[in-house]
């Protein structure tokens, strides 16, 4: 690996994907990329007891699908990087329970997929892994319950909260080529501009996001243009407006770039300003857009996931919420 | 380098164009209109008992009261009402309905903890400061209360 | 008829009220209900509840105001007989019904029922 600047890697050894998977809730199967997703759901219980299995459950039909299509067993992978949005990252660790995986437990909220992208990639490239698997989940009611109210509450939201995705997305990484290589990764600063709305978390994430995208630019010594496409994790619709006046500030145009947090529900769906949570870069990714780039329709993509590292009581104690962004350069092969 | 005061608050302002604009009048206009709709409810109710029972309209105000709670709370389990509250704010949140479903989805939505530290705990998590604040007002209102007339006697 | 008008409009004007503390005021929901409930309180403190009540009916009965209402009205009934004393004997009084039933069917719902998301 090459270090470009100080936050970004240059993978030059063999790092390439070598099966990913995705689980998904009835709303995000509803949306424009329902047919993407590996694993769906028509209810929020996924045939579980309560919504903690659930979201567990959605984390293990993404590895196996995962799996399956690297067409390895889980016993042969190194390493095992995963994160969700609980206290604790429980789903994540009751989860590495079932998988007898060396385990690094992560937690970047919805930036946490590129952040074990990256180092899943990484430790493949340094030779510290040959094979590695990392997955990251969100529900939409664990996720409410635990950050804002019970899901059966009357409350009034405002246009630009966001709808946190129920799904799950994992990627084995390894040295065999394929058609999607990773080829650098840029690790995020934290960045807080004083936003205390967590119902308003593209205001936050922005900053962030723009501070890791302009970084990598120029790290990387590339021009947006670079890409077929620059995403973003999460910053809804809201958030994406503001990202695009933030980097024109510093002088670059953004010409083909999307927010997951747009792509992943319809305009008509009651998600407000649109998705979030640690699987909708994830599923987006993992689905969508790896899809358009084995069928040759992107040739190269850079993913920067967001996250705000807030939590309830730092909300009430009057803080603001500050955000990190991953961002990860992925290839097609020819 | 981390951000400075300076840089936050130019931040804070230059978003202000694209954030979206609430809808002031429109929430406010709806909001009348389901609360006046669920006191008009109320009110019939009351009749209703008065009717079949000989009470008096005070009288009357404590089964109205528990019929509308009953009726919030089977609302919300049904999973109703919390879309009524997403339309309606203030209109589905500040009748005695409101003050139900918020006691009824916080008990439900912890059923996955047990009947002690999930719903017996939960229950009071959205309004035990409503209770606590109205109490507290009431020992406040009814100390000033009773100091004026023991001045007003002396 | 014109019980249901005076209730519809006064009950709608408390829930308007409600609805400008959170969009302009930006309170959540339980600082909402929570200032309605003191005001409530303090309005019957000057008997003017009261006199709502007797022109709305449930326009004045029904939003969580009439809760603060019924709370120093109950700490009063006792506190003029027992002073300091009588306000904590007599406070929960009159919102009784409104408390117990409240507990009692919200742990019925939550036993029977399972939330939907």
């Amino acid at each position: 690996m090459e270090r470009r600047g100080k936050q970004t890697w240059h993978f030059d050894q063999p790092v390439y994907i070598q099966g990913a998977g995705t689980a998904v809730g009835p709303e995000e199967l509803k949306g424009p990329l329902g047919s993407c997703f590996d694993v769906s759901y028509d209810n929020l219980y996924a045939g579980q007891e309560n919504w903690e299995l659930a979201e567990r459950q959605l984390m293990q039909d993404a590895v196996e699908v995962a799996l399956k299509e690297a067409e390895k067993k889980s016993e042969e992978m190194d390493y095992f990087f995963a994160g969700d949005l609980l206290n604790q990252i429980v789903t994540s660790n009751y989860y590495a329970r079932e998988v007898d995986i060396p385990y690094f437990g992560l937690f970047a909220a919805c930036a946490t997929v590129m952040e074990g992208v990256a180092l899943a990639a990484l430790f493949v490239d340094t030779g510290t892994a040959n094979l590695t698997l990392t997955a990251v989940s969100s529900h939409n009611a664990t996720a409410e319950r635990q950050f804002r109210y019970p899901t059966e509450f009357a409350g009034q939201r405002p246009d630009s909260s966001t709808f946190t995705v129920t799904g799950a997305g994992a990627v084995v990484i390894g040295k065999k080529p394929s058609l999607i290589k990773v080829t650098d990764a840029t690790i995020g600063k934290v960045r807080d501009y004083g936003i205390k709305q967590p119902f308003d978390m593209g205001s936050a994430m922005a900053p962030a996001a723009a501070d890791t995208l302009i970084t990598h630019l120029k790290e990387t010594r590339r021009d947006p243009s670079y890409y077929d496409v620059i995403v973003t994790g999460d910053l809804s619709r809201v958030g994406s407006g503001i990202l695009r006046k933030l980097v024109q500030d510093k002088g670059i145009t953004l010409d083909r770039y999307e927010d997951c947090g747009v792509m992943i529900y319809h305009q008509e769906q009651p998600v407000f300003s649109g998705g979030s949570g640690a699987a909708c870069p994830a599923v987006v990714t993992f689905g969508h857009l790896f899809k358009e780039m084995k069928e040759g329709r992107i040739k190269r993509m850079l993913v920067v996931a967001t996250g705000a590292l807030l939590s309830p009581l730092m909300i009430q104690q009057k803080e603001s919420i500050p955000s990190i962004a991953h961002a990860v350069a992925f290839e097609r092969e020819e | 380098m981390a951000v400075d005061e300076q840089q936050k608050k130019l931040y804070q302002k230059n978003i202000k164009l694209y954030q979206p604009k609430s809808h002031v009048i429109k929430n406010g206009l709806k909001a009348f209109l389901i609360g006046g709709l669920i006191c008009t409810i109320g009110q019939g109710i009351s009749r209703i008992y008065m009717t079949f029972l000989p009470i008096t309209q005070e009288e009357a105000m404590s089964p109205t009261l528990a019929t509308l709670i009953l009726l919030a709370a089977l609302a919300t389990g049904f999973g109703i009402y919390d879309k009524l509250g997403q339309f309606a704010g203030a209109g589905s949140l500040v009748p005695v309905t409101g003050f139900s479903n918020a006691m009824t989805s916080a008990a439900l939505e912890h059923k996955s903890e047990g009947l002690v530290f999930g719903i017996g705990a939960n229950m009071f998590k959205l309004t035990g400061a409503v209770i606590a604040f109205g109490v507290l007002s009431a020992y406040l209102v009814g100390l000033t209360r009773m100091l004026v007339e023991m001045l007003i006697n002396s | 008829m014109f019980e249901y008008l005076a209730a519809f409009v006064v009950g709608g004007f408390i829930c308007f009220l409600g609805q400008m503390l959170m969009d302009i005021g930006k309170l959540s929901p339980t600082h909402t209900l929570s200032t309605l409930v003191v005001a409530g309180a303090l309005l019957d403190g000057f008997h003017l509840y009261d006199r709502l009540i007797d022109f709305a009916g449930a326009g004045a009965t029904v939003p969580i105001t009439s809760f603060g209402h019924a709370l120093v009205h109950g700490a009063m009934s006792e506190g003029d007989r027992y002073g300091f004393f009588g306000i904590g004997m007599g406070v929960f009084e009159v919102t009784s019904v409104g408390i117990s039933s409240t507990i009692l069917f919200s742990f019925l719902v939550a036993i029977f029922f399972k939330p939907k998301g």
